[in-house]
């Protein structure tokens, strides 16, 4: 009977955990249910550009802010949108730490592939979740990877390459700015591989500067290296992840 | 006795506080130039750099550093690097308050102006010039530097304001339309000799024609944007001066929000509607649209030339995506083809004073080095500028590089040169717009308002008269051009700079130092007798 007992309520656990992911409750163990007049993720996905839109998210990194102007990723429980430019306040920019529940009032657009809401307004309202990286390793390469723009994502057992030559002509494992022209504190970009398919990520130096963990780890890289790596699935003329995590294994 | 002369001096020392504090924070005592240059002594010098994301840009100003601090043993060069004016221009005024400008700033001269607000915080540059000794082409120089003549005067006046030279110009560019020259000729025109931009228009809304699969008919692609502007404050700029009409006036009038502007935006606003236009930063770089067929007139800087054409030696967007087409270079559209009119920009050098008179001469130094002909030419190759001085530019170094145009697609390239070239062609037809303090802040409300006008028909907001005063009210109160009235001068700081003091509160306020003074001298003298 006491097995039978622990055996039940282990699966009644194992259910509740498996619901929570299902339903997408936030940290407080509430619904993510939209607000009267918010669209869901696919009704935002489905709107045209130029067009006004009204999210709820959550803010999973924040990137910079400038002169009452913050850009900030969110994501839902179904998909991630990129905030550029948002109205802020300094005092509200501090607010927004990981986690906080948004509801964001702006345009859809779309740059060089990136989708995101500009000249957008906020409001901070109860609820909090923070996102796990989905893996999308397999996806890579793939149209459907263009569904995940600007979620937390995760890329498993890639391989470093050559990002390009130092002035003596060796290969470099990393490069500042994308072809090199930079300095410490710039963009870091490197290449890294997998089925043969070579592909640019980038440690955006707003989002994670040259004190960060992610700095360090991607000037720290050899050519060959194997890594897992955790980031914001952004796009420019193809895609361009903003990692803010790197492995080596 | 004693407790009676400090109370003396104490005043002395209040009532000069007070005096003082009329003023501000008090500044640095202005330059002057020391009679040698000290070679005992170490100088440590910031060079804050601007760069297009070039790596061979980044090269030469290594290599210069390198080559001066062989000259100059005890001057050492540190370089930090930019890519953005506007970062630069932030970064300067966060270290002005702090007291950790840099030594030597590349930068625009709007810009300066508002550097300007702190006393004697850059240095006028005049006297520097025609210094025996150190000044340019002078006697103790270690290198050859060139005379102010040798210096092309359009653009030495470029970097003079409020009756004094507060920089170098160190490279200059215009603005150029890259033409998808194939597709012009394929919708039945012909380019003019110049361009106009009723030719432009008119070109643009013809590509607009879609089979029924909504594909464009000229590139049988989904997406087209005939005409794509990279700088729309240029953009709204220039339309204004070939017009004749207003912008602003020398002494810091703001003339921007007139009928011509609005007209102006009622006819872009109705090319945005039919998707003929639009701008960079609505949809993205011109030259990635160009390259893929999806755009035929992209107006870019002459120092964007390299990323520009079907063979671009700099390109962002896959090689798959790259159409082949043949690339015209021409002036940006005009409105009187017959006299043309356009920007003259590029980067300037000014230089930061400092405490110590010497480490301000090792930065003039420095500075009067970039304009060597090393540093001129091997830079100006690098995207389509051209080089500051008719010694560069004469040289038959540089003379052989343009003779070259074309011969491969990495120095010679073709576009590039031809950009370069357009200016050579078009110096007297350059202008400048006027600077003052908040001249940067009306520059961009320029653009402002065509981007708004552009957002707002893409929005399906009606741009008609309404639409036009609120985007002016609006504009005129995120640039905080309302300080002082839509024809008063302003400051980007949100203070009016009022000008010169008229003669009589000089006399006035010197009646009052002069009392002021008497009062403290009877105040010592009458302590002393106590003692």
């Amino acid at each position: 009977m006491k097995k039978f007992t622990s055996l039940l309520m282990a699966l009644v656990l194992v259910f509740a955990c498996a619901g929570c992911g299902a339903s997408g409750q936030d940290a407080s163990g509430a619904e993510d249910k939209k607000s009267e007049g918010v669209m869901t993720y696919e009704e935002y996905a489905a709107a045209a550009l130029d067009s006004e839109v009204v999210i709820e998210a959550y803010v999973q990194a924040k990137q910079s802010w400038w002169e009452d102007q913050a850009t900030v990723y969110a994501q839902d429980k179904d998909g991630g949108y990129f905030l550029y430019n948002m109205t802020c306040s300094e005092e509200d920019y501090a607010k927004l730490t990981t986690g906080t529940k948004i509801k964001v009032t702006g345009y859809k657009a779309e740059w060089s592939g990136e989708v995101e809401i500009i000249d957008a307004t906020f409001e901070i309202e109860d609820g909090n979740y923070v996102a796990t990286p989905e893996d999308v390793t397999s996806l890579l390469g793939s149209d459907d990877l263009i569904k995940h723009q600007n979620k937390f994502v995760s890329f498993k057992g890639m391989t470093v390459e050559a990002a390009g030559q130092d002035a003596s002509g060796n290969d470099v494992p990393f490069l500042y700015n994308w072809d090199g022209s930079g300095q410490e504190g710039d963009d870091l970009y490197f290449n890294v591989s997998l089925n043969g398919q070579t592909y640019t990520f980038t440690v955006e130096s707003y989002l994670c500067d040259s004190t960060t963990d992610v700095y360090a780890a991607v000037k720290g890289l050899n050519i060959g290296d194997t890594v897992d790596m955790e980031g914001f699935l952004y796009w420019y003329e193809g895609v361009n992840p903003h990692i803010t995590s790197v492995t080596v294994k | 006795m004693k407790k009676n002369l400090i109370t003396a001096l104490g005043l002395m020392g209040s009532c000069f506080l007070l005096l003082t504090g009329c003023h501000g924070k008090e500044g640095l005592a202005a330059f002057e130039i020391p009679e040698t240059f000290d070679v005992s002594s170490d100088y440590e010098i910031t060079f804050w750099a601007k760069n297009d994301t070039n790596k061979t840009q980044t090269a030469i100003y290594e290599q210069a550093i390198s080559d001066f601090e062989s000259l100059y043993p005890n001057i050492t060069i540190n370089l930090r690097l930019y890519t953005d004016y506007g970062k630069i221009y932030n970064d300067v005024i966060t270290n002005i308050a702090t007291d950790t400008t840099p030594n030597v700033c590349i930068t625009y001269p709007d810009h300066i102006a508002t550097y300007l607000t702190g006393a004697n915080l850059v240095v006028p540059l005049e006297e520097l010039f025609a210094d025996e000794k150190y000044g340019l082409g002078g006697s103790q120089v270690l290198f050859d530097s060139p005379s102010e003549a040798e210096i092309i005067p359009q653009f030495l006046e470029e970097c003079s304001f409020g009756g004094h030279y507060y920089a170098i110009p160190y490279m200059r560019s215009t603005e150029a339309c890259y033409i998808n020259k194939t597709y012009v000729e394929a919708l039945g025109y012909t380019l003019p000799d110049m361009l106009t931009w009723d030719f432009v228009w008119e070109v643009s809304e013809a590509a607009m024609a879609q089979d029924a699969e909504e594909n464009y008919l000229i590139n049988g692609q989904k997406v087209l944007i005939p005409f794509l502007y990279k700088s729309t404050d240029n953009m709204m700029i220039q339309a204004l001066k070939q017009q004749n009409a207003g912008y602003s006036t020398d002494a810091g009038e703001l003339l921007l929000f007139n009928d011509t502007t609005e007209e102006f935006l009622r006819t872009i606003a109705s090319h945005a509607e039919s998707g003929a236009f639009s701008t960079f930063k609505i949809s993205s770089y011109p030259a990635n649209f160009l390259n893929a067929g999806q755009c035929i007139f992209a107006v870019d800087s002459t120092a964007g030339a390299t990323w520009m054409g079907s063979n671009a030696p700099l390109c962002d967007i896959s090689p798959d995506k790259i159409v082949d087409f043949e690339t015209a270079v021409m002036p940006i559209p005009q409105f009187h083809p017959e006299a043309p009119q356009m920007i003259s920009q590029g980067p300037s050098v000014c230089i930061f004073n400092k405490a110590d008179p010497q480490e301000v001469l090792a930065s003039w130094l420095f500075a009067q080095y970039l304009l060597t002909n090393d540093v001129q030419i091997a830079y100006s190759e690098t995207e389509g500028y051209v080089p500051v001085t008719s010694k560069a530019q004469n040289s038959p170094e540089y003379q052989d590089y343009l003779a070259r145009c074309g011969e491969d697609d990495s120095v010679h390239y073709d576009i590039k040169i031809q950009a370069a070239l357009l200016l050579l062609d078009n110096v007297d037809h350059t202008f400048v717009t006027p600077v003052f303090n908040g001249s940067t802040s009306l520059r961009d409300a320029a653009g402002h308002l065509i981007e708004t006008t552009v957002k707002s028909v893409n929005r399906r907001q009606t741009v008609d008269d309404a639409f036009v005063e609120k985007l002016y009210d609006e504009t005129i109160s995120l640039y905080r051009l309302d300080q002082s009235g839509r024809r008063g001068a302003l400051s980007a700081s949100g203070k009016t700079d009022l000008g010169r003091l008229p003669t009589t509160s000089v006399v006035l306020l010197s009646s009052l130092a002069g009392v002021w003074a008497l009062i403290l001298l009877y105040l010592a003298i009458r302590a002393l007798r106590k003692k």
